[in-house]
Order: structure tokens, then C-alpha cells, then sequence
């Protein structure tokens, strides 16, 4: 009975992969292959609509339910990300799927800093310069204190992208900093643009995620850089229950309580035990084109940063 | 590996919202047929549309989470609608059996009516004569500005007449607050509260009438403790089972009448 069960699957594996095989290349016209969304079953075009609904309803509370669902931790992940790239001024940043600009914001505030180092080290350096010098310095525009940095915020939520630029007004951030609508699977934007490609806590939710990749190589100029920062496998067995535990149990009712919407967070905490894990997300990386592709674990693999060059 | 079991008792089912994280080659073809096998967490576990199957341990944290919330902000009537849900294992099941064991109450267990915009026909009922309860429910709602369509439906009940049970509940508060004659401001639902404490056992309505007076005014506090409070627990008290009456077909006897009927004394 086993052999023939296992014969069975084997033949149905064979089925499957076909199927996968012609879903993909018909994507456009038929509804498409059976794809997860969180636990559930459903067609690639249910997928990115349930996505697109939860994120929609999830947008008004998402920085409040970050806070309590990670106890603030998010916050550091971030920090590490950010300090990991150590941009410079110039530096051209594509950050997708990145809805209320946490990563974006973070960027600005580190060229800022290290722009500011740069002029008052070029100020002591001109103390003792001649008259001439000093008048030849006045047609120079150094006065961007962003050094010509630009961050681009692309994500494919009307919602989300309506939440950061709301927080951007508030929060004062206008310089150097835009804003678009957009699909990671097909970015508006042309080849060779960027010097970095950031996508935090995102890649999970794409549906192609290959496309995405692709698309993220196809973007970034040579030379570039590609980071990724997302939830992924804790190897250690007491952790990883405690782990569970946890987002399975109070996740949800954490998104019940505080946002109204248990779905929206039981999706997400599945969503996470969906997603490959570092070495197999590696992979995808380096098939795509990437070199040096490497993963730093935070918090013993709870979250993951994944960093690949395009050389 | 399938780590769950298909189907099987509603206890096993209940468990799926605990489900362990898959193996980790699960993103394979296999993964997803097996899946499709056991069918999809949409359909299985789900006791009625909107039933979210939750462990113990959940209900618990619910609890606290939503009696917090509802406490810090009144306005969040899917908190106090979810604390209802999350406690009611004991007042529910004695509810329905309160229903079960009365005809008209076992009626409107048979035929599960609802009260909606939809199903309801405001025109009739507007025309009925002054007094009547269809009349005074329509001047109540317009006077209010409220609409019987939001009342929340049940999400965490696990067991599907319950469900019905507590929607019935939820329902029928607007036309409590028309027999009792109370308005939909905080005074008048901590009434409406003290009389569903004592007529349902639900220790929502408990809490919310313990509770709801913190955000009232002295002199209100006042009037409340010394005439309406009194009068609606010696009402909750004497009356039958509010829930054993089939309003809909009762829409043109007086409301007087009915607040005999069902044992109501008339307010102060």
C-alpha cells in the first residue's frame, strides 16, 4: 500500500510540476496555478488580492501593531539594516515594499549624519585657507545636506504608501525622498538605476518571489547592492517552540485587540512559516545573478538579512 | 508531513488555529496537494461563516485584551462584543436551554429570524399606531440614529446555536432599549446593562454594568444608583426570559401590554 501511495505521489509530483510549468507561461490568461497564501490554498490571483486586502486593512495600525507584536524589537532589525548598507551621500536607494517609509526614513537620517561629519570636516580643513580659495569655494554647491542621496519608496498598496507620506509630513521628511506605486514583480523603473535595493519584511508577501529578484537585478547598477531583511528559520528546537508559540497564540489576538482584525495577523504569522528558509532563500538569490550572497541571523534566526552584489 | 488531523472531532478541529509549523521541504508539490487533501483551513474548523476556532489559551488572552480595550476606549463596541463571546461558556449554553425548554423561545431557535434593515419592513412599521412596538422601535432607531445592521456577528463561539444565541442577544438590545425607554447614551445603556446582567447572566454585561459608571458625572451616578438601577434589576428579576419572545411577530401589540407580558415594570 505504501508503494503504491508513494507511486501515486510521485506521479502526481510529476503532474504538479507540469501544471506549474504551463501556469506559468499562461499566467496572464488563466487564473494560475495553486499557490499558499498563509496555511490556505488558493490561485496566484486570489493570492495577490487577499495580500493586497490585508495590507490594505492592516495599513492605519501597522507601526502600532510592529511595536506590540515585536515589543519594539522591529526597530533594531531596521538599525542593523541600515547600518549594514552604510550608505554614503549619493547613494541612489530603491526601498520596495516599503509602505510607511521606516527603512527610507532611517536612510535619510544616516547620510544626513554622515554628510554633516563630511562638512565639518571640510570646514576645519578650510580655516586656514587663502582669500582666493575661499571665493572659489562660494560657487560650490555644498549646501545639500543629503549630498545628493535619494531614496525612492515603491510599494504596490495605495493604502501603505498614503500612511508614509503622512508620516513623512509629520515627521519632517521631504528632501531627497519620493514616493511610488508599484509591483516588485514589475518595477517601473529603467535598468542600471540604483545603487541599493532594500526590501524589509516584504519579499514574503510577493507572489513571484523569483520575479521579484529578477527584478531587483535588473534595477540595481553594477556594483550594486542587494538587501533583504525578513522573517526566517530558527534552527534552535526550545526557541523555535517558545517561537510558535507565541505567534501562533498571541499574534492573532494581539491583531484582534488592537487592530480589529485577527486575519489579517493569522495570515501573517503563516506567512512566515511559508517562506523558504536562509540557505534555501540564498539560493534563489544566487540563481537570479547575484555574487557574494550572504545572510546575517538576528535574534537566533528569527529575522534574517540576506545581501547579494550585482558584479 | 501532515501534522494536523483531517477532519475529525470539533476539538481536533478547533486545534488548526494552534497548527504547528510545517516541515521545511513543505514548499514542494506535495506540500500543496496534501493540503488541498485536507482541505483548506477556509473550510475546515469553520463551525458557521465568520467562526474563528480559537484554543483556550486564545479565549483567555481575548478576555483581557478586549476588557482592557473596552475599558480605555467605550467606543469600541467589537471589544465589548468579543469580551461577550469570550466569556459566555456558562450564560450561553443556559440561555439556550432557557430557549429550548419555552415554545415561542424554542420557535425562534427553529427558525433562527433576524433582525435586519433588509428583513425588517420600516414603511409597515412606521404606520403602525403610536404605542404599538413597531412604531415605538422605528421612532427609537430614528430618535437614536442607530441601525440594527451593526451589531457585530459572532467570531469566537464554538459551537454554532450558540453563535445564533448570542447574535439573537445582540439583536434584540435595541428593542430592550425600547421597552425599558431608555436613550443610547452612556446613562441609558448602563441601564439597558443592568437589566441584561440580570436577565442573561453574561458577564459582559456584568462588567459593563459594574464598569460603565466610571465615565458618568456625579449627579448622573446620582440618579442612577437610587432609582433606575434599582428598578432595572427588580424588572430583570421579575420578567421572563427576553429572549422568549418573538418580536417580529409582535410588532403591533402595544408596548405597555408587552412590558406586562413579559413582566417589565414601567420606568421611572
Amino acid at each position: 500500500v505504501a508503494a503504491g501511495l508513494w507511486r501515486g505521489k510521485a506521479w502526481a509530483r510529476a503532474l504538479g510540476g507540469a501544471l506549474r510549468a504551463l501556469g506559468g507561461s499562461v499566467r496572464g490568461l488563466a487564473a494560475g496555478p495553486e499557490m499558499h497564501f498563509g496555511f490556505q490554498t488558493v490561485t496566484e490571483e486570489e493570492r495577490r488580492k487577499k495580500i493586497y486586502q490585508v495590507f490594505e486593512s492592516v495599513a492605519k495600525k501597522y507601526d502600532v501593531m510592529n511595536d506590540s507584536m515585536t515589543l519594539g524589537i522591529h526597530r533594531v532589525w531596521k538599525d542593523v539594516l541600515v547600518h549594514k548598507m552604510n550608505p554614503c551621500p549619493g547613494t541612489q536607494l530603491l526601498d520596495v515594499a516599503g509602505g510607511t517609509g521606516d527603512i527610507a526614513f532611517r536612510f535619510i537620517n544616516y547620510v544626513r549624519s554622515v554628510r554633516e561629519r563630511q562638512l565639518q570636516r571640510k570646514l576645519r580643513h578650510r580655516q586656514n585657507l587663502s582669500w582666493q580659495e575661499i571665493s572659489e569655494s562660494y560657487q560650490e554647491d555644498n549646501s545639500n545636506s543629503l549630498g545628493d542621496s535619494q531614496v525612492v519608496v515603491c510599494d504596490i498598496n495605495r493604502e501603505m504608501l498614503k500612511v508614509g507620506k503622512q508620516k513623512a509630513q509629520h515627521l519632517g521628511y521631504s528632501e531627497g525622498l519620493s514616493w511610488v506605486l508599484g509591483n516588485a514583480e514589475e518595477l517601473p523603473f529603467d535598468d542600471d538605476m540604483f545603487d541599493v535595493y532594500t526590501i524589509a519584511f516584504g519579499i514574503r508577501n510577493v507572489t513571484r518571489i523569483d520575479l521579484a529578484l529578477q527584478e531587483a537585478y535588473r534595477v540595481l547598477k553594477p556594483g550594486g547592492r542587494f538587501l533583504c531583511l525578513e522573517f526566517s528559520h530558527v534552527s534552535n528546537p526550545l526557541l523555535s517552540r517558545l517561537y510558535d508559540l507565541y505567534s501562533f497564540q498571541v499574534i492573532p489576538v494581539l491583531g484582534e485587540v488592537i487592530a480589529g482584525d485577527w486575519n489579517s495577523y493569522q495570515y501573517l504569522v503563516e506567512s512566515i512559516r511559508r517562506f523558504p528558509p536562509q540557505e534555501e532563500f540564498k539560493a534563489m538569490i544566487e540563481d537570479v545573478g547575484f555574487f557574494k550572497v550572504d545572510y546575517q541571523n538576528l535574534n537566533s534566526g528569527i529575522v534574517a538579512i540576506h545581501s547579494g552584489f550585482k558584479l | 508531513a501532515v501534522l494536523h488531523p483531517p477532519g475529525g472531532s470539533p476539538a481536533g478541529r478547533a486545534r488548526l488555529s494552534q497548527a504547528e509549523p510545517r516541515a521545511r521541504d513543505g514548499r514542494s508539490e506535495e506540500q500543496e496537494e496534501e493540503e488541498a487533501e485536507t482541505g483548506a483551513r477556509a473550510g475546515a474548523g469553520r463551525l458557521y461563516p465568520g467562526h474563528i476556532p480559537t484554543s483556550p489559551l486564545q479565549k483567555v488572552l481575548l478576555a483581557a485584551g478586549s476588557a482592557a480595550v473596552a475599558l480605555c476606549d467605550p467606543y469600541r463596541h467589537d471589544m465589548v462584543a468579543v469580551l461577550g463571546e469570550t466569556t459566555g461558556c456558562l450564560a450561553l449554553p443556559n440561555l439556550r436551554d432557557k430557549m429550548k425548554h419555552h415554545p415561542e423561545g424554542y420557535r425562534i431557535l427553529q427558525e433562527r429570524p433576524r433582525i435586519r434593515l433588509s428583513t425588517l419592513d420600516m414603511g409597515r412599521l412606521r404606520g403602525l399606531p403610536d404605542g404599538s412596538l413597531g412604531r415605538e422601535y422605528v421612532r427609537f432607531l430614528e430618535d437614536n440614529k442607530v441601525s440594527p445592521d451593526t451589531r457585530m456577528p459572532p467570531k469566537f463561539v464554538d459551537d454554532e446555536e450558540l453563535a445564533y444565541v448570542i447574535q439573537r442577544y445582540r439583536e434584540v438590545h435595541d428593542l430592550m432599549h425600547t421597552l425599558l425607554g431608555m436613550p443610547t447614551n452612556m446613562l441609558g445603556e448602563v441601564v439597558v446593562k443592568w437589566f441584561e446582567a440580570v436577565q442573561t447572566g453574561l458577564p459582559m454585561c456584568v462588567l459593563g454594568a459594574v464598569f460603565g459608571p466610571v465615565r458618568l458625572s456625579a449627579r448622573k451616578l446620582q440618579v442612577l444608583a437610587t432609582e433606575l438601577v434599582p428598578w432595572a434589576i427588580r424588572s430583570g428579576r421579575n420578567a421572563s426570559c427576553i429572549l422568549n419572545v418573538y418580536y417580529e411577530q409582535r410588532w403591533e401589540q402595544p408596548v405597555e401590554s408587552l412590558r406586562e407580558e413579559i413582566g417589565i415594570f414601567p420606568p421611572p
